[in-house]
């Protein structure tokens, strides 16, 4: 297995409150890490770790051969290669969302306008949004504002990419297409760590299913055999709450 | 002695004169103290999540020692009536460079120094008001965009920049008529300015109901077209 990202004794405080305690954690390329767990039990924070959105307290994480807290100041060149999908999307308000999508190879990759726009073009068709391009957010669904940030976070081919419960702020009705644009993102092969309460994508998609609990990681394995037989009394209780 | 035109009539070749100097004041002063209020204002915020966190090495200490100056720039002007910054301006500096440095007669023309005091002035409100748009952009926004890799200027100036512009123009607009406004008070300087100019005028023919009237339409325009730019401005901004 090749490694792309390595926690090594990861520790997280804000303050005097611990939030991730001691994690170890290797994730190969191409895995689909689907993350699940009680709220506050330290999963987004844990992710948010990878692109150094937080700097972690203590240990080491090296995301794509780059070494923090050490080489905090390249900090750019693992975002420049990790893409993220927010809760409640972020796309910039500014801007269309050819715009939003085209920003990233501009700013980031040099491209130049034609070839960002051509870029975009394809993604939006990919998230089945080709008729949308001209459209500010504020004049998109969820659903669809939720698309194109994934289109956004992949217009700049990131190695890997990172999701924040990119369902929860949507219907049961929108997050369907959502959880399909991702689905199709991890037949591409790109690394994915999926933070999220739906069970389903962890079935279905997911290679690695990760249960967090109180800062830990309390379950580490294949989402089929954890889903169909959780071995902890945690682990059960916490699917029954979902409702899985 | 009833309200009489042709005393206003007289009198408009010097209120344009003043009314000229007044505007030429004030462009200068909202320009200069739109630049100076950029950069004190996002001083201010160095460092701080609201424009992408802390950085590094040589541009942490020059955001530190920024955001020291910032502070304590803006306080002072704050903390201070303008016609004071006016007359240290032009009476109390020159002694203060002479007994510093030991150069003697360096001295601002009145003109100039009520330019300087208008961009200081403005530039330290200016700076609150950037200080407080770009706070109000939502933190999820600037994360989005540090979390694609781009350097902080392009954060800046791609993101942040135009969603807090938008919002400060309201409290732009007010600051630029309120400078305007302030320019009355370099009368004391003996800027020939347009309450200077009415002064004058009242002070030779005693008309002072249809002078300062006459004045008053004078800075009600001056203020209206401020107005009317900006909300023009505002109008042809993206939607944010």
């Amino acid at each position: 297995m090749n490694p792309v990202i390595e926690f090594k004794k990861v520790n997280k405080s804000f303050g005097k409150t611990e939030v991730l305690h001691d994690i170890n954690l290797t994730i190969g390329k191409k895995e689909v890490v689907v993350v699940v767990g009680p709220s506050g039990s330290g999963k987004s924070t844990m992710l948010r770790c990878i692109n150094g959105l937080e700097m972690i307290t203590s240990g080491e994480l090296i995301v794509n051969d780059i070494c923090l807290p050490r080489q905090k100041r390249q900090i750019r060149e693992i975002r420049k290669e990790v893409g993220m999908v927010f809760q409640l999307f972020y796309l910039f308000p500014h801007m269309t969302a050819r715009e939003n999508i085209a920003f990233g190879p501009k700013k980031v990759r040099g491209a130049s306008k034609a070839e960002a726009n051509d870029l975009a073009e394809d993604l939006l068709k990919k998230v089945g949004l080709s008729d949308r391009g001209d459209f500010y957010p504020s004049a998109l669904s969820g659903g669809q504002q939720q698309r194109v940030a994934i289109a956004r976070a992949m217009s700049v081919k990131p190695k890997i990419m990172l999701f924040d419960e990119p369902t929860s702020a949507l219907d049961p009705e929108l997050r369907e297409e959502v959880l399909n644009v991702m689905t199709a993102v991890a037949r591409e092969g790109i690394t994915m760590v999926v933070v999220t309460h739906e069970m389903s994508f962890a079935s279905k998609a997911g290679s690695r299913l990760l249960f967090m609990d109180e800062g830990r990681i309390a379950e580490d394995g294949d989402p089929e055999i954890l889903l169909k037989s959780p071995s902890t009394e945690r682990l059960k209780d916490f699917l029954q709450h979902v409702g899985y | 002695m009833g309200f009489e035109f042709k005393y206003i009539v007289e009198s408009i070749p010097s209120l344009l004169a003043g009314a000229k100097l007044t505007w030429y004041i004030t462009i200068l002063g909202i320009v200069g103290g739109l630049a100076l209020g950029t950069v004190a204002g996002l001083f201010r915020l160095a460092g701080t999540s609201a424009v992408g966190g802390e950085s590094h090495g040589i541009f942490r200490i020059v955001s530190y020692v920024g955001q020291k100056f910032a502070v304590g720039y803006i306080e002072l002007i704050r903390g201070t009536p303008i016609i004071v910054q006016a007359m240290f301006i032009y009476f109390a500096l020159p002694m203060l460079i002479e007994v510093a440095f030991g150069v003697k007669g360096i001295r601002f023309n009145a003109l100039t120094a009520a330019v300087i005091t208008i961009i200081l002035n403005a530039g330290a409100y200016m700076a609150e008001i950037v200080r407080g748009s770009v706070q109000s952009v939502n933190k999820g926004l600037v994360e989005a965009g540090m979390a694609m890799g781009i350097s902080r200027l392009q954060l800046i100036s791609s993101i942040i920049a135009p969603i807090a512009f938008k919002r400060a123009i309201p409290p732009l607009g007010n600051q630029f008529i309120i400078s305007l406004k302030d320019t009355s008070l370099f009368i004391v300087i003996g800027v020939g300015e347009l309450t200077r100019q009415g002064q004058e005028i009242m002070a030779s023919n005693f008309r002072a109901l249809e002078i300062w009237s006459a004045v008053a339409v004078c800075y009600l325009i001056m203020t209206s077209v401020l107005a009317l730019s900006l909300k023009f401005i505002e109008k042809r901004m993206k939607t944010v």
